[in-house]
């Protein structure tokens, strides 16, 4: 994409925009943007179509394997693919054994799906950052006549908040559904008012109470927050130096050795914050679950 | 870096994938690979079992070998002594026969020797007669002096 009249900072600012589609508030027309500000402008009546397009994609064909691996599933020898599901599986269950006390069949599916999801989004950062977008721009130009400039695709998903911040909310709400399903509203808000500061005295009551609230709040605010600006940092952060990286290839065959070399050392690295990440991200979670289902702290 | 619909959709998408997961990917695969223990834990058991058996084979058969060598050991002393015994019988029989036959051997000598001292006390009988006969031819009658000859020739 690093066209002659492109700038840095354009190059940068192309790669982190989000092929978005949405409702353009100049033209009160639902379409798709063609520059940052556009996407911008658009608010929250606006679509990541790329964000969108390659998570599920990923997650959906995961699933196909998983679902064919779990259909030949059987007691005899496994063999091959089937093998390397029930590795991931297994690996899975430890986890969700080792953290998870209380009894509930839906987290190890949770964990898995998150696992696997998350690997597979943050895998996506070892593809070459200029491959898929030039290919999307050329399609875009020879196929639809768009002028590649506007062609934006960030292939990526766990560099776009919103996917984090799907799934730490999705969690979340998990937390919040089993806290009052195993405590009750009663026992839930006695946890978020009665601790960490206990006291009988009638007067000082409303002072603990409130100083506890909003500790507690804020304790179980963090954990979504966390959890999805963990990953979506880590992940922008990474993608950003490949950003850069590749920028040096269009300063002279010198930069551009050097820049292969440290492109390839970073995405070495890199293999090991992708499954990082979604080993904490799946942890993270069966661990705050299994708070919500102690009926202590 | 916008927050937008794609949240919402992300969210929606996500409960979709961990209901799938639940559904129908987690449950198949875990019961298989729970099957799957509990069968190498059987077959694992069954070695077990099968490795004791052996042992027990091989105790019952060490046994069975002790009894068959101590039977042997028996057989073999009977034998010996059946073949000692058969040895000692014929040593007897072939000695009484030895000595029946030597019996016999001396009896058949003795009653050759008196067919002969028979035979000889005749002949010597005859010849004395026939010499008497002949010194006493010219004066004796054989008739008259046979009881003197006769005494003669018991003598001899």
């Amino acid at each position: 994409m690093a066209g002659s009249e492109v700038t840095s900072s354009q190059y940068i600012q192309h790669h982190l925009t989000n092929w978005t589609y949405g409702l353009n508030p100049e033209t009160g027309e639902w379409g798709f943007a063609h520059s940052a500000q556009e996407a911008a402008a658009m608010g929250f009546n606006a679509i990541h179509v790329d964000s969108m397009m390659w998570s599920i994609g990923l997650i959906v064909i995961a699933m196909i394997f998983f679902r064919g691996a779990a259909k030949k599933a059987s007691a005899e020898t496994p063999t091959g693919f089937q093998n390397f599901v029930e590795m991931i599986v297994d690996f899975v269950d430890d986890a969700v054994r080792g953290s998870f006390t209380s009894k509930n069949n839906m987290v190890a599916p949770l964990a898995l799906t998150i696992f696997v999801w998350v690997f597979l989004m943050n895998l996506m950062d070892l593809i070459p950052v200029d491959l898929v977008p030039w290919i999307a721009g050329q399609i875009g130009y020879y196929v639809f006549g768009v002028d590649p400039h506007h062609v934006y695709m960030k292939i990526v998903p766990s560099t776009d908040p919103n996917v984090t911040f799907a799934m730490a909310i999705g969690v979340f709400f998990l937390i919040l559904f089993y806290s009052i399903k195993i405590k009750g509203v009663g026992g839930f808000v006695g946890e978020l008012t009665g601790m960490p500061f206990q006291t009988n005295n009638m007067l000082l009551k409303p002072f603990t109470t409130v100083i506890n609230l909003v500790l507690e709040g804020v304790n179980l605010i963090a954990k979504p927050i966390s959890l999805s600006l963990r990953l979506f940092g880590n992940m922008y952060a990474g993608e950003m130096i490949f950003i850069l990286i590749a920028l040096m290839y269009s300063a002279g065959w010198v930069m551009g050795i050097f820049g292969g070399t440290l492109q390839f050392v970073w995405a070495v690295f890199h293999i090991l914050v992708i499954t990082l990440q979604a080993f904490i991200f799946m942890t993270l979670t069966i661990v705050y679950l299994d708070m919500a289902h102690a009926d202590h702290h | 870096m916008n927050i937008n619909l794609t949240l919402i959709a992300q969210l929606v998408s996500f409960a979709v994938f961990v209901w799938f997961t639940m559904r129908f990917v987690w449950p198949p695969l875990v019961q298989a690979m729970d099957e799957r223990k509990a069968k190498i834990a059987d077959g694992l058991a069954a070695a077990e079992r099968g490795a004791h058996e052996q042992e027990l084979a091989e105790k019952r058969a060490a046994e069975t070998i002790v009894q068959a060598k101590q039977q042997a050991a028996e057989i073999k002393a009977n034998a010996e002594k059946q073949a000692s015994m058969i040895v000692e019988e014929a040593k007897n029989k072939a000695q009484e026969e030895g000595s029946r036959q030597l019996a016999a051997a001396q009896a058949e000598i003795e009653q050759e020797t008196n067919k002969a001292r028979e035979q000889l006390r005749s002949k010597v009988a005859e010849l004395a007669v026939a010499g008497a006969e002949k010194i006493l031819r010219k004066e004796i009658d054989a008739n008259a002096h046979k009881d003197i000859v006769d005494a003669v020739a018991q003598q001899i």
